[in-house]
């Protein structure tokens, strides 16, 4: 027992020269960010929380202390609003931690096509959260990796990217714009030993999906897509799906010619 | 999307014998419970339930809402000097014990699964093998956050009407937000134990009485297989925490899993076969004195997911009662012999003697004497005509019987068992109810 009371005692910096990675994660409040979030803080990591709300901010930050983080920052901000000064803000949440191991965008907000189909405010706002803005940020952290020579970035994007389909397309071209985008990075960052992931999960149990019937097989649990997240931020190629059974699913549905697919309501 | 209640068709408890529909809320912050808790009222009662570990209808609602506080599960705060631990309602035990034991630190007292929140662990006082040493869990609670439907909030602590209406109140009295517990400290994560068979039930309280003088965690298993003279032949095993060792704590992930539902014909040999590799197990360590992790200790059954699915898709009750000193002999060896004749027990009963700690709960269903636990297979009739007669014995006995596993026992065996009843109503929020409780309280 080390009889420190997991806030105060030690020095900041010092924790942070302990720390095992130094993590910035976007839209921290999300049920997969907070699953990844828990597997960094057992490992001893310095964090910075970034989303909107302050008040869950804190709380999350409190818990991932008693978790075992070596540090965790929290920065309450509108990550859309923010997006073209994103290279001011990861800036200023890195240097204090000498530097970036592991980025994770994980915002995102998936929105209903019924409405934008009728409302240019939903269709915006799908494809600003998506992709517009999501997009500047991944750049911003492309340019760090790339003068630091190491870190990965690591940005969540889905399946629903894969092919354009009636239920959800607006969601589905943000998202699949945002994996190619970070495809693109990660070419550019090849040969300079960092790296960018795009994570493709498939249906994931968490509060965004409330509403669908969930359940059976190709659901996954928000703790396994942290998991994956984690994974990612250490290894593998730029575009991952999670579970990897998705990588086949839609390898599948892609192939599936538009005279039969279009008789679908998929 | 997380303030909102979605419908459930098939919702169930640990016991699955009730399949029904449920409107489930999923909060994941304090300020979502706090809004939901407002939306419930008199006309449209709701529970707080967490990960429905109770085996029978106290943790449902049928037709009525549920507030599901698994996703509310943040430490707010962990002292690794004095051990105190302040954690949202919806952290589970095995969650907690990620963050105490790599500390030094344990549980208070702990139920034979870590797969329970801190808001069951208080709702239902659960007990454990240190019962005698430690008391139930409510024994160690310092405060807990209890959020009212009226839109009231108050920090609760010891000595609080309401606190003691709380601990063990079957998640009535209020949504509990948050509680904070004094754990205990160990020198590691493993315990010294030692088996010893017993081949009459008499000789059960025999060792009880003696092991318990220099033993924290103590239980015996109980073959339900035989009769006649070799009836409640059984194992007891005891252990203390280890000195030496180091503080790992348990993987997260199951080592087995049950997939589906095990089909009716081949439900008892699979049923039995887990069983007998429990049994197997202690056999193996009967011989002298043996060391082990704390989690297949304390929490053998963890290690298969779903394990509930072995008793097929009709689900299972589980019969757990207490009886006082006075009259454990005497019952034990009745109910057994019952249970026996039946031929519909599970293969292996637990047996634990309480200690004469105050319960701290109005409810709390842990008193000094004996408790004896038991699944049934849901046979309908005729498994309900067995408990109705294992009432008798429990209720001439002057015993009772616990909330958490019980999804059948009628409004006279509640209140018998449990006098303070009608005081503990005085406090029950009108905003909520469950099965259970309508059943009971009438």
């Amino acid at each position: 027992m080390d009889g420190s009371l997991g806030y105060a005692p030690m020095q900041a910096d010092l924790k942070q020269a302990q720390a095992s990675n130094r993590v910035i994660i976007l839209g921290a409040l999300s049920a997969i960010a907070m699953a990844a979030a828990r597997i960094y803080a057992r490992e001893g990591a310095a964090l910075v929380l970034v989303a909107r709300n302050e008040a869950r901010l804190d709380a999350l930050a409190a818990d991932l202390y008693a978790r075992g983080a070596a540090n965790v920052v929290v920065a309450a901000m509108d990550l859309e609003a923010e997006a073209r000064n994103a290279g001011e803000h990861l800036a200023a949440w890195s240097s204090p931690m000498g530097g970036l191991d592991h980025i994770h965008l994980v915002y995102g907000y998936l929105g209903s096509q019924l409405e934008a189909t009728a409302s240019q405010a939903e269709l915006s706002r799908i494809v600003t959260s998506n992709f517009t803005s999501a997009v500047h940020w991944c750049e911003a952290a492309a340019n760090i990796l790339r003068r630091q020579k190491h870190g990965t970035l690591v940005a969540v994007s889905s399946v629903a990217g894969d092919r354009g389909r009636q239920s959800n397309y607006a969601y589905g071209a943000a998202k699949g714009g945002l994996a190619l985008y970070v495809q693109g990075i990660a070419h550019s960052l090849a040969g300079t030993g960092a790296r960018a992931v795009a994570v493709k999960p498939g249906f994931v149990d968490t509060p965004m999906t409330d509403g669908l019937k969930k359940g059976g097989p190709m659901w996954a649990s928000a703790d396994q897509i942290g998991q994956a997240l984690r994974r990612a931020a250490d290894k593998g190629g730029p575009i991952q799906y999670s579970p990897g059974k998705w990588r086949i699913v839609m390898a599948m549905i892609r192939a599936v010619p538009a005279f039969v697919f279009h008789k679908t309501r998929l | 999307m997380t303030e909102t209640f979605h419908s459930d068709a098939t919702l169930t408890s640990w016991g699955r014998v009730v399949r029904e529909r449920h409107d489930v809320a999923r909060p994941r912050f304090g300020d979502e419970v706090s809004r939901i808790v407002q939306t419930l009222s008199a006309d449209s009662p709701g529970l707080a339930v967490g990960l429905r570990r109770s085996y029978g209808d106290s943790n449902l609602n049928p037709d009525g809402r549920l507030i599901d506080m698994t996703g509310v599960d943040r430490i707010i705060f962990f002292d690794r000097r004095t051990g105190v631990m302040r954690a949202e309602a919806g952290v589970s035990l095995s969650q907690a014990l990620q963050v105490l034991v790599p500390a030094g630190w344990f549980l208070p007292t702990t139920p034979g699964t870590r797969f329970v929140t801190l808001g069951g662990a208080v709702a239902n006082d659960v007990h454990g093998k240190n019962h005698h040493a430690a008391g139930a869990f409510g024994a160690s609670v310092t405060r807990l956050k209890l959020l009212r439907t009226d839109g009231g909030s108050q920090e609760l602590a010891p000595g609080d009407p309401l606190f003691h209406a709380t601990v063990g109140g079957l998640g009535l009295t209020g949504i509990i937000a948050w509680v904070e517990f004094r754990a205990t400290p160990i020198p590691s994560a493993y315990l010294d134990g030692e088996d010893t068979s017993f081949t009459r039930v008499e000789d059960y309280f025999d060792i009880a009485a003696e092991k318990r003088k220099s033993f924290q965690h103590t239980m015996a298993w109980v073959d339900c297989s035989t009769q006649g003279t070799k009836l409640g032949r059984g194992i007891f095993s005891s252990a203390n925490w280890a000195a030496y060792g180091d503080l790992a704590p348990h993987s997260e992930q199951s080592r087995r899993n049950v997939p589906l539902d095990a089909p009716d014909f081949t439900l008892n040999a699979l049923t039995v076969r887990a069983f007998n590799s429990v049994r197997h197990e202690l056999k193996r360590m009967r011989h002298g004195p043996y060391r082990t992790h704390y989690d297949p200790f304390l929490y053998p059954l963890d290690g298969i997911a779903h394990w509930n699915r072995l008793y097929g898709a009709k689900g299972f009750y589980q019969y757990q009662c207490v009886l006082p000193p006075a009259t454990a002999h005497a019952g034990v060896s009745e109910l057994l012999k019952t249970i026996v004749a039946s031929g519909q027990g599970s293969p292996l009963a637990v047996l634990k003697d309480f200690g004469p700690n105050a319960p701290v709960g109005m409810l709390s269903f842990p008193m000094e004497g004996t408790t004896l636990a038991l699944d049934f297979r849901n046979q309908e009739e005729r498994t309900l005509r067995l408990m109705a007669d294992l009432d008798r014995i429990v209720a001439d006995a002057g015993g009772r019987l616990y909330p958490a596993k019980d999804g059948r026992m009628p409004a006279a065996m509640f209140q018998s068992g449990f006098p303070k009843w009608q005081d503990f109503c005085a406090y029950v929020d009108p905003g909520l109810s469950s099965a259970f409780w309508r059943r009971v309280s009438g």
